[in-house]
């Protein structure tokens, strides 16, 4: 038995992921169009590669790719590229933004692809610029670039590759069904990730709860030389999906507040994203699809599709039998840390793991909240273990220093505190809140200070410059009187 | 007698102590002008009747000034010095303006004929060119002081609303009502 | 706040079998006043009282400051500390949420203070009660004080008031506990009372209602220090047992202190929080001049509990040790 570290808190929360899971994995027929946001994670917008009216090929590249930070966007189809339009993001901000529209012609043609038939004869540097070619981002849902990840800062000695299995928000089941349909992959993209990393030790998390999953992967195991994984079920726990306590819980091992994992010597990652190398490195093919779980009571078929990127959201609906009479909302994502979407014209990006059609009973009502009764229930269920409602006291009184002094930061914003709370106080979006501020603040001070310097440097040469414009007046003057008084005497 | 010698003696050591410590414990600058300034926006628009925000917090240091004129700092900066002064926080001085959303200076490039009056209204440096040539505002460093718009003799240049961008912050608070 | 109540009844029967139906009056006065001030301060803070009456917490008030009470208090005593606890002990430090110390218990101080000889003539339990009181009987008494008169040796001293003015006439500990008020783990009826609470308190904390941090604290608190002195001298400290089943002990410890509101809240202030309450009860039985200290205890402990609070603050993830 593996030994586990388990973090404090934490919910056990009813799962309703049986209906996605038992269906068979479907694959997506090809959509009419594919739509592709030029927003990036930072919130900049890149620069469109195509022009409207110009064809595109499977794979092509869409956007300049000159940063590790903003790795490609590729079209996951050919056809014509329509232009740039504005669509919804999917963003809690609700904001518009550019997105590269493409008209599919369905010929699916593509650019060719190149892999490497033994990745263990090429330099890991090699194997990185590969993979921020192919575009791959952690397809957990945050989206982070994977070649950044796997190249941590050169202080950091990593001796642990940890690869999350661990879906634990209630109704996804992507990782599941990509555990089960591509355990060799994930296991052969685990070996290449090690091979980069240099680590000889990979921890596989997975839910105790997915005992196929757990079978597929020992059969795939036995089938390869696969023998430095190790399979390690975990307990089905609100949050143990997150990185942080994902970590905690295999290794023990706390990532210091405002760092990374690589300080701890431990990278991790999720399960697709190591299918997603796999792929990029064995057969050359870029990041184009993923899985996405389609549930909730607001569809009528709850499935798991293997979507490309841009594929409309409204077409994976379609294909799943479209909306019920209960329908309410629609969330990306799971309903404890889910976005709420406008709409259903948005397409599916990288980060979309769950397509949650909420109905009736699912939508979380907004209660009318009552006072604070101080209870401490939401300070028992935290896995950072924070006082949730000091810091609540505080950011209702906009005392944001003080929220500071209680590690607001360090909040994941997993929402147990909610899920708890008797007054039904909407804990997490407080905080949310709250950090939003501060970071608003704090832009706001570095513009000041960046304001005053400019301001003190603008005094100080003009100051200078009349200073200098005196002492040019003084030995004018004196040079005067000099020539005077030389013209005097001569 | 006794008394007086003995009370004599201890308040001249006191005085010494703080005659000691006043030049021990000697400070550059005014930390309160510091303090103050750093509340302050730093836009440099001289909307509170002083040229530029370190004046003004002379000003409020010394007294003289109160601290109810910033308008681009609004009722937030208010609450602030209040905070650090001790002082009731009130609500922004009426005749000097509203809070004005953030904005940046833009020159209409067609028109601008280069007579460099901007440049030298700018407080920050943030406007580039040179004579007879076409000017232009580096966004990132305009901290929008509406103070290049007066001299232009061609009314050249517009105050833009600055975007919001994903790059910003982006959760609201939670809707009234829910605590 | 529904299963709190519902969790006082053992406590509340065991009352009326010991010590008559009086605690039934005070309830029902104490339940009508308690709304009523609620309902008025509300509607004169332009507050809809709806949501707050219904969320229990001023009947809490009202039953848990009842079952402190004599049975035979007069009405308005009654009426005076649900008021006083629920206007100046709640409500005007802003609701539910906001106030800093156990409104119970300030409507108790108050009226101790205040009706020091009404609040403390309880009645004899029922093994020594000379008359049997009905319920009828209760309501007179409790309406029209003068109409005790007219029953024979109607109060008494409780176990802990005898205690304390018998030691201080340096009695020997054996000789007052032979009076025939002791008798079992402290002393007749009070046993069977906290024992009623006791059952409750166990109930909620199975249901989960309260955390058991400070019921657990407080009464090893109160253990220990009652048993350190117990051996130093059992002549003149009772022994820990007997402190654990008198007075408020039981009530205090699953229903007072346990107020989340004005509590500590952090996992190990509660722990100190619930200890210090323990120590304090011990300290004031002993040696202070009331009979019983928890009240004054947990007045005390709410002062201290956003220190506590303060000291306490767990470790959070990722910033050492």
């Amino acid at each position: 038995m593996f030994k586990l570290w388990p973090f404090k808190g934490g919910l056990r929360l009813p799962s309703h992921k049986q209906a996605s899971s038992l269906a068979p994995l479907q694959t997506m027929p090809l959509p009419k169009q594919l739509i592709y946001p030029l927003i990036q994670r930072n919130g900049s917008i890149s620069q469109s590669l195509v022009k409207a009216g110009e064809r595109v090929l499977k794979g092509q590249v869409l956007n300049s790719t000159e940063e590790w930070s903003i790795p490609p966007i590729h079209a996951a189809s050919s056809g014509r590229v329509v232009g740039i339009q504005s669509f919804p993001l999917i963003h809690p901000s609700g904001m518009d933004g550019p997105c590269n529209v493409i008209e599919v012609d369905g010929l699916d043609e593509s650019v060719e692809f190149n892999g490497f038939a033994d990745y263990r004869t090429v330099e890991p540097q090699v194997l990185l610029d590969m993979i921020h070619q192919a575009g791959i981002v952690g397809l957990g849902g945050a989206a982070f670039p994977t070649a950044i990840k796997l190249d941590p800062p050169k202080p950091h000695r990593i001796d642990t590759l940890v690869l999350n299995g661990a879906e634990c928000e209630p109704y996804i089941t992507c990782d599941d069904s990509l555990l089960r349909h591509f355990s060799e992959e994930v296991l052969s993209g685990a070996n290449i990730l090690m091979h980069i990393l240099g680590v000889n030790d990979c921890l596989l998390a997975v839910e105790d709860e997915m005992q196929e999953s757990i079978a597929a992967l020992e059969t795939a195991q036995s089938n390869g030389d696969f023998r430095r994984i190790k399979i390690v079920p975990v307990p089905t726990l609100y949050p143990t999906g997150g990185e942080r306590q994902l970590i905690q819980l295999l290794t023990g091992r706390e990532v210091p507040a405002g760092g990374i994992p690589a300080e701890i010597g431990v990278v991790c990652h999720n399960v697709a994203t190591a299918v997603a190398v796999h792929q990029a490195i064995t057969d050359g093919e870029p990041l184009l699809s993923r899985i996405v779980t389609v549930t909730g009571q607001g569809v009528r078929n709850s499935q798991n599709l293997l979507a490309r990127i841009g594929t409309p959201i409204a077409e994976l609906i379609e294909v799943c039998g479209g909306y019920t009479d209960s329908v309410q909302r629609l969330i990306m994502g799971g309903p404890m840390m889910g976005v709420a979407l406008p709409s259903d014209a948005m397409p599916v990006t990288k980060a979309t793991n769950c397509i949650l059609v909420a109905g009736q009973d699912e939508v979380i009502v907004d209660k009318q909240a009552m006072p604070c009764i101080r209870c401490g229930d939401c300070a028992s269920v935290c896995p950072v273990e924070l006082l949730p409602q000091q810091l609540y006291w505080h950011v209702r009184a906009e005392q944001l220093e003080r929220a500071m002094e209680y590690h607001l930061p360090d909040c994941i914003e997993c929402g147990c505190c909610d899920v708890v709370c008797p007054s039904h106080i909407p804990l997490a979006q407080h905080f949310r809140s709250a950090k939003t501020k501060v970071t608003r603040k704090e832009q706001e001070k570095a513009k000041a200070d960046h304001a005053r310097l400019r301001y003190d440097a603008r005094n100080t040469r003009k100051l200078n410059e009349q200073m200098e414009k005196a002492e040019a007046t003084k030995r004018k003057r004196e040079l005067l009187t000099k020539m005077a008084e030389n013209h005097k005497s001569g | 007698m006794l008394a007086v010698l003995v009370l004599s003696v201890v308040f001249a050591s006191f005085g010494l102590i703080l005659g000691f410590a006043s030049i021990r414990f000697k400070t550059d600058g005014d930390p309160l002008v510091d303090k103050i300034d750093a509340l302050l926006p730093q836009i440099q628009c001289g909307q509170c009747q002083y040229p530029g925000c370190r004046p003004y917090a002379l000003a409020i240091a010394k007294g003289e000034a109160d601290i109810y004129q910033c308008p681009p700092g609004g009722d937030v900066c208010v609450k602030a010095l209040a905070d650090l002064l001790g002082l009731e926080a009130k609500a922004l001085h009426s005749d000097l303006g509203q809070e004005p959303p953030k904005r940046v200076a833009v020159i209409d490039e067609e028109k601008c004929i280069g007579c460099t009056l901007c440049i030298l209204a700018c407080p920050v440096d943030a406007i580039l060119g040179a004579p007879k040539f076409m000017h232009t505002v580096i966004a990132s460093e305009c901290t929008g002081c509406d103070l290049c718009l007066p001299p232009c003799p061609v009314d050249c240049i517009s105050m833009e609303p600055v975007n919001e961008t994903l790059a910003e912050g982006y959760w609201t608070e939670p809707a009234a009502g829910l605590h | 706040m529904l299963s709190i109540l519902v969790a006082l009844i053992p406590g509340i029967i065991a009352l009326v079998w010991q010590f008559g139906p009086g605690v039934l009056v005070q309830i029902i006065i104490a339940l009508i006043a308690g709304l009523l001030a609620e309902a008025l301060v509300l509607i004169v803070r332009k507050r809809n009282p709806l949501p707050s009456l219904l969320d229990g917490s001023a009947a809490v008030t009202a039953v848990l400051l009842a079952v402190s009470l004599p049975p035979l208090v007069p009405w308005w005593a009654t009426v005076f500390g649900v008021s006083f606890a629920i206007v100046f002990g709640k409500q005007l430090y802003g609701g539910l949420g906001y106030n800093p110390f156990n409104p119970a218990m300030v409507g108790y101080a108050v009226l101790l203070i205040s009706f020091p000889r009404q609040m403390t003539a309880w009645l004899p339990p029922l093994e020594m009660a000379s008359t049997t009181l009905s319920f009828s009987d209760c309501v007179s008494i409790i309406f029209h004080p003068h109409n005790a008169l007219s029953f024979d040796g109607l109060t008494q001293a409780t176990p802990l008031d005898l205690l304390k003015t018998q030691l201080g006439m340096e009695t020997h500990l054996d000789e007052i506990q032979s009076a025939r008020v002791f008798g079992g783990l402290s002393g007749k009826g009070w046993q069977w009372v906290n024992m009623g609470y006791m059952l409750g308190g166990l109930w909620l904390l199975r249901r989960g209602k309260i955390d058991w941090r400070i019921p657990l604290s407080f009464l090893s608190g109160l253990y220990l220090i009652a048993m350190f002195f117990f051996l130093f001298d059992s002549s003149l400290y009772p022994s820990p047992l007997f402190h654990w089943f008198s007075g408020a002990t039981m009530l205090g410890a699953f229903f007072i202190a346990t107020d989340p509101v004005t509590a500590a809240t952090t996992p190990r202030g509660r722990l100190i929080y619930g200890a210090l309450i323990g120590l304090l009860v011990y300290v004031i039985r002993s040696w202070g001049g009331y009979p019983d200290g928890l009240a004054f205890a947990v007045l005390l402990m709410n002062f201290a509990a956003p220190t506590i609070d303060h000291y306490t603050r767990p470790r959070v993830y990722g910033h050492g040790s």
